[in-house]
């Protein structure tokens, strides 16, 4: 049995996933950054984009995160997103919309707001 | 029916549909509390979190921070004020707006200007009468506030903290709202939100930590310990705001809830006096109608007595 973390990803208004992992990855200012059991106590502050999390019985549960920070501690890893989306919950054509909107109205947030909650679902 | 009996069925009439609003209005209330309570609930673990990284990164590194490092000699506060949009909740409003009066005469006792943010109609309305300067206000999300909400109150406020005393900014950011105990209490409370009192966080900390048996561990800080905090500094206001937020509806809805029960009890007080009256006084009417037929009949009889003899 591999080594185990801990995740807690929250946002602001509830608790977004809880569990066991054996690696998480997520994109902070200054690049990827992953995470394994035993890692350096860490904090950082995330870029908005996707979170992939490894999960203990071997599945992937990827997370949309728009802005945010990520800090390990004691084998406890900790998420805090502002907003943050399960790729489970995203609605793919209203994302595809959004982003087609946010595209003719040349509103780069909700853009890149749009564009990583695709990527969340399709993985890229 | 008597002129009397009649204004007290009409009171009675009146006291009733009161009575219904205000148990309609209690009802609503007691409802909204446990909603709101879920929302303070569910907000905790962002809060706690927040707070946590924010105590690690202000003990663990040295760097100074324009948010964390008090200013010599502070010239002027910020004080943001919770009230609520509507009335009917009893002492909820007043009791904040109190607080923030003290507080605001304690600094200024302390040589600080202060300014003035509010949030909820209730408050506007009290600095409007006065005609006293409201810095910035915002209502009409106070039933139920979103995090989008906190953030744009926030946003202001961190820039007035970014910005230099003497081209309008503030050394101080204080908040006054009301914090939900339970059910039966809520406080109007207030406190300082930055510069952060270290001594008063990290003490906390160590409290915590050492019920935990644990020290905070030497985070490595990704890209810096200064980018980390410059990023963290405002999501930890906002997030202090929203809490605030959230407790401050908490409370609103148990002070109305509370506030609408005793109306109730009182309208029930007041249709039971009321239709005590109003039998008594029907039972004056009847006395007074069967005194009259008697005294007219024996009038009668006393008349047809007279004319036969």
């Amino acid at each position: 049995m591999a080594a185990e973390l801990h995740v807690e990803l929250v946002a602001a208004d509830r608790n977004v996933w809880s569990g066991e992992a054996t690696l998480v990855v997520a994109r902070t200012t200054s690049g990827d950054i992953g995470v394994m059991p035993g890692h350096q106590p860490l904090l950082g502050v995330l870029e908005s984009g996707p979170v992939t999390i490894r999960t203990s019985d071997g599945n992937t549960v990827v997370v949309a995160v728009h802005g945010g920070f990520i800090s390990f501690a004691d084998n406890k890893l900790s998420l805090l997103a502002e907003i943050a989306e399960l790729a489970d919950e995203i609605d793919v054509q209203r994302a595809e919309r959004a982003l087609e909107r946010a595209k003719a109205e040349a509103d780069a947030a909700a853009e890149r707001r749009a564009d990583v909650r695709l990527r969340a679902v399709t993985g890229h | 029916m008597g002129a009397q009996l009649r204004v007290y069925k009409r009171r009675i009439r009146a006291v009733t549909a009161t009575k219904k609003i205000t148990k309609a209005m209690e009802m609503i209330a007691a409802s909204r509390i446990v909603k709101a309570q879920r929302k303070v609930a569910a907000s905790m673990p962002y809060a706690t979190e927040l707070t946590r990284a924010v105590t690690a990164v202000a003990t663990g590194s040295n760097t100074k921070h324009a948010l964390t490092t008090e200013v010599e000699a502070p010239t002027r506060a910020a004080v943001l004020l919770i009230t609520s949009d509507r009335g009917l909740a009893g002492g909820y409003s007043s009791n904040a707006i109190k607080q923030a009066e003290r507080l605001t005469e304690r600094l200024r006792a302390e040589g600080k200007d202060v300014d003035a943010y509010i949030v909820g109609r209730k408050g506007v309305a009290y600095y409007g009468f006065r005609e006293r300067k409201i810095a910035d206000s915002w209502t009409g999300f106070t039933d139920s506030p979103a995090y989008a909400d906190a953030k744009r109150v926030a946003a202001p406020l961190i820039e007035a903290i970014q910005t230099e005393t003497a081209e309008g900014g503030v050394d101080e950011l204080h908040i006054v709202y009301t914090e939900f105990v339970s059910m039966m209490t809520q406080n109007a409370v207030d406190g300082r939100m930055l510069p952060l009192s270290l001594a008063e966080t990290s003490a906390g900390a160590q409290d915590e930590d050492r019920a935990k048996g644990e020290i905070l561990p030497l985070f490595e800080f990704e890209p810096s310990a200064e980018d980390v905090l410059d990023a963290l500094l405002p999501r930890y206001v906002e997030s202090r705001i929203y809490n605030a937020l959230l407790q401050s509806a908490a409370s609103e809805h148990a002070a109305r809830r509370r506030a609408m029960k005793s109306a109730t009890d009182n309208a029930g007080d007041l249709i039971k006096s009321l239709s005590r009256l109003a039998n008594a006084a029907r039972q004056a009417e009847i006395t007074q109608e069967i005194s009259e037929i008697v005294g007219g009949a024996s009038a009668m009889a006393d008349a047809t007595a007279g004319s036969d003899k």
